[in-house]
């Protein structure tokens, strides 16, 4: 038994494939944050005085909680404090001009996201899937963007759309995740440097899976973008967002901030794989993941519906979650979080019933390895308005190992008698019994251990695009990988 | 040559000895029975000739098909051409019957440097063989005997048998917990995979098995050792008699 679990540790000794720093000239803003910053990042985007003006309010406020030490304390991760003034908040590739096609792009970027796997080229396009590439936090490439103008979606970077329709921007942004939400998005408020934007049309199917790749290159910069996607009356859109960071000794700071909106009988589905460098075995360096991503569900059976699997960080607090303000809106949550050597991970989401009917489901499946840390919280609270409303709730812990651990904070709160929820959960340890009758028929150990996990994630595989399923599951047993023999 | 030569095996789990001297030679194309009393280490037997790496092998050597199988991994013993049925079928959920067989039966064919199956070639093979053993094409989708019954379950061994096609076939306790009517057709399962070069060995508690699936040989294993051997009948006498007699020292202690 002992040793199949140390086999099973060596396995999850693999290391960060995806750990090479591109080395491009950057134009950078010097460490701290003030006003002056605040502005700076404001004029290096050209923004409109709207724009300077919501960043300030959000930066005074998020002074005034970094006073008050407001940084949140609940989650159960540990981390030494962060010196917030010992970060640069801005960091871009150096560029003449505006890029008109990917020939313009730097080849060291575009060699940078080749390894990474990310084909921006021919192949991605011919598979129909438009990339719009942010590399630290300028978006450096946006393809396809004319197949999807001919049918009136917009797809561009967060600058770009501050540009181009300001409306929209002022309309919506902050109209999910105020500035004032909480400190971590308070700060992405300030001094956010570019994200995704999208905007489809009442009516519209979007005709084609929107993807985007963040990935953060320069050194002691936090990646803060902002992403915002509406979708508007019977629109349909389906978004995935890829991440990967170089290795570095030191811990990187990403404080992102996802709205969606959705009219009525809209749908938005929003899928995340996410491979942040999670620190080497003994735990040094990695991503700080402080995410916060929350839809609107805002007209009668509109949708919102979550898909994320975790592989990376080295801390992850990420509550992707769904307001249900439309009648027979629906609200989904599909995770899977996998936590390794000393990654730490609280994830998990609220869903909030305020409309009649309202439904949610919420599927979470946490794997912890090494010394991993793997934590599920979830909200789950029905207004008194929202009668009929229904939720879903499976939580699932799998360990590997006996030095990990899961964990799990279900919140429910319910104010409407007609409300009906159902919970499931459980804790399981990968068996020995499992590998072994999976090597008696000819599999090896390394396959079986990854056979057995990507059953245990089924359940959320099957909501991911075919391809990224695919994607997501080789992440999982790269992740996993050495943690058997 | 005998397809699996063990001599005076010695086998401890959790550092206590529960085989202590086993010969057995098994020739291709033969069937043999081992027969015994509860805890008297006949599943411990199957899982050493498996590989299975927390029953420690203190003594003794195994040779498989002119290989020492006492180096090989339990993958490596399984694409060698040793199949277990287990006593108790593993269930691993999420992963389906037909995606799991056809990993088994491709990594097989890989290690003998044979192309992939794909889906398309290998769902009629494995369609033809549930029919066989009377299983329900829904079985082909649900993951891996998860809520299964336990005759669904020891049923599904055979069915991944008869896919593999393995040299030395080893069964534990496969007629336990089944109803006759499941007993014949795993039974017929088992019997149409009989030939000249495929050998099987029978663990079982019951002699009842032996009625549909006759065995070449039947050996008593009693408190870690066989202590007889004979042909078919051995099994009757058994039946009739009991284990106590086969073992005169045992009985004199008692
Ligand atoms: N995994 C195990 N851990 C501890 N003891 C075991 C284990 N497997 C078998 N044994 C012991 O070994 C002896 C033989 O068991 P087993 O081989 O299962 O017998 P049989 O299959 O003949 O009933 C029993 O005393 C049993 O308790
Ligand atoms: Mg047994």
């Amino acid at each position: 038994m002992s040793s199949t679990v140390n086999q099973i540790n060596d396995l999850t000794q693999q290391e960060y494939k995806w750990g090479f720093v591109t080395s491009i000239d950057e134009d950078r803003l010097p460490p701290g944050l003030n006003e002056e910053i605040v502005r700076a990042i404001a004029a290096k985007k050209g923004e409109p005085e709207f724009m300077v003006e919501w960043r300030l309010k959000a930066y005074r406020h998020w002074a005034s909680l970094e006073q008050k030490h407001a940084e949140p304390t609940w989650a159960n991760v540990k981390y030494p404090p962060i010196d917030y003034q010992a970060l640069s908040y801005y960091s871009a590739p150096k560029q003449k001009k505006e890029l008109k096609s990917l020939d313009e792009v730097d080849p060291e970027i575009l060699d940078t996201y080749s390894k990474l796997g990310i084909p921006l080229h021919e192949q991605k396009l011919l598979a129909g899937v438009a990339v719009d590439a942010v590399f630290d936090s300028v978006s450096v490439a946006t393809t396809f963007k004319a197949k999807l103008a001919e049918v009136g979606v917009i797809f561009c970077s967060f600058s770009e759309a501050v540009k181009n329709h300001p409306e929209l921007v002022k309309k919506y942004l902050g109209s999910v995740v105020p500035y004032t939400d909480n400190f971590f998005a308070t700060l992405n408020s300030a001094v956010f440097s570019d994200g995704s934007f999208v905007y489809v049309p009442k009516g519209v199917r979007c005709p084609m899976e929107l993807s985007t790749y963040f990935r953060i290159n320069a050194q002691n910069t936090g990646q803060f973008e902002r992403t915002l996607i509406i979708a508007d009356e019977g629109a349909h859109v389906s978004y995935l967002e890829g991440c990967t960071a170089p290795i570095r000794d030191e811990n990187q700071l990403h404080a992102a901030v996802v709205e969606l909106i959705a009219h009525d009988n809209a749908t938005i589905k929003y899928s995340t794989v996410q491979n942040w460098y999670p620190g080497d075995k003994e735990g040094k360096g990695g991503i700080y993941n402080f995410v916060t991503k929350r839809g609107k569900a805002l007209g009668k059976n509109s949708k919102i519906s979550w898909t994320q699997v975790e592989t990376g960080s080295a801390i992850t607090w990420k509550y992707p979650s769904c307001i249900l303000q439309g009648d027979n809106s629906v609200g989904e949550f599909y995770s899977v979080a996998l936590t390794n050597n000393y990654q730490q991970a609280d994830t998990g989401t609220k869903m909030i019933h305020i409309g009649k009917n309202t439904k949610s489901t919420v599927v979470s499946k946490g794997i912890s390895a090494g010394h991993g840390q793997n934590t599920y919280r979830g909200m789950v609270k029905i207004l008194k308005g929202a009668t009929g409303a229904r939720n879903y709730t499976q939580c699932d812990s799998l360990l590997i190992g006996d030095k990990c651990g899961a964990h799990t904070f279900p919140y429910i709160e319910v104010k409407n008698a007609s409300a009906r929820m159902e919970h499931e959960a459980s804790t399981s340890k990968i068996g020995e019994d499992q590998i072994f009758y999976l090597q008696q028929r000819g599999i090896s150990k390394e396959e079986a251990v990854s056979m057995i996990i990507n059953g245990f994630c089924k359940a959320v595989f099957k909501e991911l695009p075919m391809e990224f399923a695919v994607e997501a599951q080789k992440l999982l047993s790269i992740s996993l990988e050495g943690s058997v023999g | 040559m005998s397809l699996l030569e063990i001599k005076n095996l010695h086998a401890s789990v959790n550092g206590n000895e529960i085989l202590k001297g086993i010969d057995l030679t098994v020739n291709p194309g033969e069937v043999h029975s081992i027969m015994g009393p509860n805890g008297s280490g006949k599943s411990t037997l199957a899982q050493v000739l498996a590989r299975r790496e927390s029953y420690e092998v203190t003594g003794g050597s195994i040779t498989f098909d002119g290989k020492d199988l006492l180096e090989m991994k339990p993958e490596d013993a399984a694409c060698e051409g040793l199949f277990m049925a287990f006593q108790y079928p593993v269930e691993i959920p999420g992963i389906s019957n037909a995606y799991f067989l056809r990993a088994a039966l491709n990594a097989i064919r890989k290690y003998r440097g044979q192309d992939e199956m794909d889906a398309m070639d290998f769902l009629p093979l494995l369609k033809e063989k549930m029919r066989m053993l009377e299983m329900d094409e829904r079985f082909l989708n649900r993951p891996v005997n998860e809520g299964f019954s336990g005759g669904e379950k020891k049923r599904n061994e055979i069915v991944q048998m008869a896919v593999l096609e393995p040299k030395l076939a080893v069964l534990d306790e496969t007629d336990s917990g089944l109803d006759i009517d499941a007993l014949k057709i795993v039974a017929k399962g088992v019997n149409a995979m009989r030939d000249k070069k495929r050998s099987m060995v029978l663990v079982t508690h019951y002699q009842r098995l032996l009625d549909y699936i006759v065995p070449d040989f039947v050996h008593v294993l009693v408190n870690g050792r066989i202590v007889k051997s004979g042909g078919p009948e051995l099994a009757l006498e058994l039946e009739q008699k009991g284990y106590s007699w086969t073992e005169p020292e045992l009985v004199g202690k008692r």
